[in-house]
């Protein structure tokens, strides 16, 4: 069963191929779109599952030694043997597990969101290709492959942001992602030189296995130029900027690509080199701090905003701020955990929202909103499920893997107390905002105008029902991951810890008092930390409730308070509300100066010397012609003297 | 009849009508005059073929000769024929005279 | 010496210059039938020297071909064309091209018998030697190699003639 893993990529490019070749050539019927479209990723889900199921019933030291399968040689050049190959282990198929099935169910979705829509087979096309290059990135068994699925979704983030390309602004935030996303990933490609150059092979398995010959400067300088990589597509600081602009993609796109699947790359990324990474306690520490300052940055700016695209938006940043945090001391298993969770519950925010733009006829701006609740119930209690999860209240899936996080970061050899206060901060200001997105949307006196107010309305199943299911992975998805603290098993660490416990930082890390078994833990040098543990759980239970109460007194209770306060502090407010000013500030330094480089590039260079270089060429050939031409005489003996000048050449030749 | 005058004078002479030859096709103006001195240097080369035919006691040399005679024959018809279309069409046939085909 | 050999140097020398001073008139008259005489005289000189190689065969053909038929034929053409004398020019006025020309024929010339003093007549001694050609005569053994061994030659020769011919004819017609 594991060798048939390159079948799981492969129905999504079929389907891609299917619907942007065929079906747009004849214009098949919408339905057989969608059917196709959707039996491809239900099909690749399927295969995960079973695939999943086989290695589970494999020893856990077992899984992580599966030989990958490889399909064929891909590049054999001199010292360099590349090979398109999938590699199946714990993290890698939790990855399949998680973008296909998220994939599935937006998938879904969308078949009702989009329905109106003329680029109707262009979509599904495009999603398609996104989740065939996104698994190949998860599955890739070698560096090279894993760039191009890398690529592979920057570029079909950028046809999916710019899918209304006819309007101006859609056009442009996919070319920032696209360019910004390109800054990234050249650091990524530097890396992948680095590791070629020092290594000799791009494989996986050859690159952590030899990974101990390399010494600490150049593994640090490695994992930095990958951690470049990953700010670009996770949307770190600095290359966050093109993620609140790719909001201007239809919602589930945002859904798919900028919450659950894309933007968790980097992530996967680092989770997937964490060899690389342990050797280089600097970039941990640079990964955990930028994590860290992403995470409440992000957050600042979500306070502020009223689209509700964009609040999810900042809330993606602020979220993968904590993935980076939680790698970046060194809990591996933690991050991808939080992914996880977060694909469930961020992926149904922003499909929520689609719903409830549905319901309001396209409206995005909250304060044209309120008092919905009743009349879209199943979009209103799904939101609910979905905004207790992120906040981290006990019991959703949110507050295990958050929660874990915060534990690390205070706890771990990599970690430090003021990551986790920032880290806590951070998580009563999502809290904040989170309720308050809900608040001000769905309750209250409906803002809205007459004409939208008629027209409120549930959306079809189609549409509500993914909402429920993964309304139901935010409620359940966390017990995977129970902490051994309060008397579970962490099944989910316990399935990652081959792939993350096999060194000795990592060792140190893994054997946290999560894994071991009940009775060992007690004085085993670490010394009260369960307690410790305890004692911050609630701590950050209690800052989430503060936030949500503030949000309660703000938006339900003291309406006017939001706008005086905005009054009073009126510099602070523009600056957070104008996002810091950060993207005018990259226009006037990068863009701009990139613009005048290629602007004087092009009529410096491609016309004063190529067209100029071409044209003295023909110049030549004409003068040369012109001066040539001049042996025509047109006087026979004048010809019959070139021959006998022939003759001469030639026997002085042959009588040497 | 054996010839007892080794090979070389013969090629000596070959080679001075040859000589002679290439002066006059240079010199003269007269187009058919020119046309006789190519005739000469034919026949200087059918010489030297002979002469090494003879010494390499082959009879090569001698077929070739043969065939440069039927060569030779051929075009002066077809050659002599254009002469006269010459002299029809330009009123002269002085080489440096008919010059058209120059840049 | 022999007498015979000393017959044969006789006539040598007498022909080789015989033709080399007619081939310097051939160059040098005004009147090109003069040039036509001499030239005729040349190739009589060669036929001559063929048969002192024992080529009888190819002097008849020489005398019968070069000297008679294709000298008719130029005869023939000057006397159509009634070409003029070239004038009288004292001195003779070349133009440097024609100088040039002239250095390079000097040149071919000196390359041509350094060639032939300098380097050996190459080649082994074929089959064919005086006496085996006495056998039959020469014009017999010239045929018996002319219609197998060069066969194909020969048939593309009697194309090249008919050739000839068309050429010579079309090219003379009168435009209607």
């Amino acid at each position: 069963m594991i060798e048939l893993v390159w079948l799981i990529p492969l129905f999504p490019a079929i389907g891609f191929l299917f619907n942007g070749l065929i079906a747009r050539w004849f214009n098949l019927d919408k339905r057989i779109v969608g059917w196709v479209a959707c039996s491809a990723l239900g099909l690749s889900f399927l295969f995960s599952i079973l695939i999943f199921f086989s290695l589970v019933q494999l020893a856990p030291e077992a899984r992580v030694a599966v030989p990958d399968r490889i399909l064929f040689d891909w590049i054999v050049s001199g010292d360099l043997k590349t090979v398109i190959g999938y590699k199946v282990d714990p993290l890698s198929i939790i990855m399949a597990l998680v973008v296909s099935g998220v994939s599935f169910f937006i998938h879904i979705y969308s078949v009702g969101y989009m329905h109106d829509d003329s680029g109707y087979t262009r979509y599904f096309a495009y999603l398609n290709l996104f989740v065939f290059m996104m698994l190949t990135l998860v599955l890739a068994n070698n560096f090279l492959l894993m760039f191009v699925g890398w690529e592979g979704v920057g570029l079909c983030s950028y046809l999916l942001i710019g899918f209304w390309f006819e309007r101006d602004t859609p056009a442009n935030a996919g070319k920032k992602a696209f360019v910004v996303n390109r800054v990234g990933d050249f650091g990524f490609l530097l890396a992948i030189f680095l590791i070629f150059v020092h290594l000799g092979t791009l494989e996986f398995n050859g690159v952590f296995a030899g990974a101990h010959s390399l010494d600490a400067v150049t593994v640090t300088i490695i994992t930095l130029l990958l951690f470049v990589g990953a700010t670009g597509k996770s949307a770190q600081i600095p290359l966050y900027v093109w993620l609140p602009d790719a909001m201007e993609g239809p919602t589930p796109v945002s859904s798919l690509i900028h919450a659950a699947t894309m933007v968790t790359s980097g992530v996967y990324m680092i989770a997937r080199c964490n060899i690389l990474y342990s050797m280089a306690p600097v970039s941990m520490a640079v990964v955990a701090i930028v994590g860290a300052a992403t995470a409440i940055y992000a957050a600042s700016m979500g306070l502020l905003q009223f689209d509700i695209k964009r609040v999810l938006a900042y809330s993606t940043i602020s979220q993968l701020g904590y993935m980076f945090l939680a790698v970046g001391v060194g809990a591996f298993s933690a991050g991808i955990f939080h992914l996880m969770t977060h694909a469930f519950f961020k992926g149904l925010l922003f499909l929520g929202a689609g719903s409830v733009m549905h319901a309001m006829s396209g409206e995005l701006d909250m304060r044209k909103m309120g008092g919905i609740w009743k009349r879209a119930p199943i979009t209103f209690w799904t939101f609910f499920v979905a905004t207790l999860a992120i906040a981290g209240i006990p019991g959703f899936s949110g507050f295990f893997s958050k929660d874990e996080i915060l534990w690390q970061a205070f706890d771990s050899t990599h970690g430090h107390v003021l990551l986790w206060l920032v880290g806590a901060a951070a998580a009563g200001m999502t809290a904040f905002y989170m309720f308050r997105l809900l608040f001000v949307t769905f309750f209250g006196r409906c803002r809205a105008s007459e004409e939208v107010k008629k027209h409120i309305h549930e959306s079809p199943p189609i549409m509500t029902i993914p909402l429920i299911i993964l309304a139901t992975l935010s409620l359940i998805g966390g017990y995977v991951g129970i902490p051994h603290v309060l008397g579970g098993r962490n099944f989910f660490h316990e399935f990652l810890h081959p792939v993350f416990g096999g060194h000795p930082e990592g060792a140190g890390h893994a054997a946290f008092s999560l894994v071991k078994p009940a009775f060992a833990s007690g004085g085993a040098g670490m010394g009260g930390g369960d307690s410790k543990e305890l004692l911050l759980m609630g701590v950050s239970v209690a800052i989430a409730v503060i936030g949500i109460s503030i949000a309660l007194y703000l938006y339900i209770w003291k309406t006017e308070i939001p706008k005086r306060l905005g009054e009073r502090f009126k510099t602070l407010y523009t600056v957070v509300f104008n996002k810091y000013y950060v993207d005018e500030l990259y226009e006037a330094s990068f863009v701009n100066s990139t613009k005048r480089l290629g602007t004087f590039l092009w009529h410096r260079f491609d016309d004063g010397v190529i067209d100029r270089g071409v044209n003295l060429v023909a110049d030549v050939m004409l003068w040369l012609g012109g001066v040539l031409r001049r042996i025509q005489t047109g006087r026979v003996q004048g010809y019959a003297t070139g021959i006998i000048l022939g003759a001469v050449i030639i026997i002085l030749f042959l009588i040497r | 009849m054996l010839s007892s005058v080794p090979p070389i004078y013969f090629l000596i002479v070959s080679a001075v009508i040859f000589a002679i030859g290439a002066v006059g096709v240079l010199i003269r103006r007269n187009a058919i005059v020119i046309f006789m001195c190519i005739e000469m240097m034919f026949s200087a080369v059918n010489l030297t073929l002979i002469t090494a035919s003879h010494h390499l006691n082959s009879l090569d040399g001698v077929l070739m000769v043969f065939f440069v005679m039927t060569v030779a024959a051929a075009e002066a018809a077809v050659g002599l024929a254009i002469f006269v279309l010459l002299f029809r069409g330009r009123g002269t046939i002085k080489v440096d005279e008919i010059n058209l085909l120059k840049w | 010496m022999t007498a015979g050999s000393v017959f044969y140097w006789i006539i040598f020398i007498l022909t080789a210059l015989t033709a080399i001073g007619a081939a310097v008139m051939v160059i040098t008259r005004r009147n090109p039938i003069h040039s036509a005489m001499f030239l005729v005289l040349n190739f009589l000189c060669i036929a001559v020297l063929y048969l002192l190689l024992n080529a009888q065969f190819i002097a008849i053909v020489q005398v019968m071909i070069y000297a008679g038929a294709i000298m008719m034929l130029v005869i023939f053409v000057i006397m159509l064309l009634s070409v003029e004398e070239e004038k009288r020019q004292r001195p003779m006025r070349l133009s440097p091209a024609q100088v040039m020309g002239l250095v390079l024929v000097l040149i071919l010339f000196a390359q041509l018998i350094y060639g032939v003093a300098i380097a050996v007549l190459p080649g082994d001694l074929g089959e064919f030697s005086p006496e085996r050609i006495a056998r039959v005569g020469d014009v017999k053994t010239v045929a018996g190699l002319l219609f197998t061994k060069f066969l194909f030659p020969f048939e593309v020769a009697s194309i090249l003639l008919l050739v000839g011919i068309i050429g010579a004819v079309i090219l003379s017609k009168k435009e209607r």
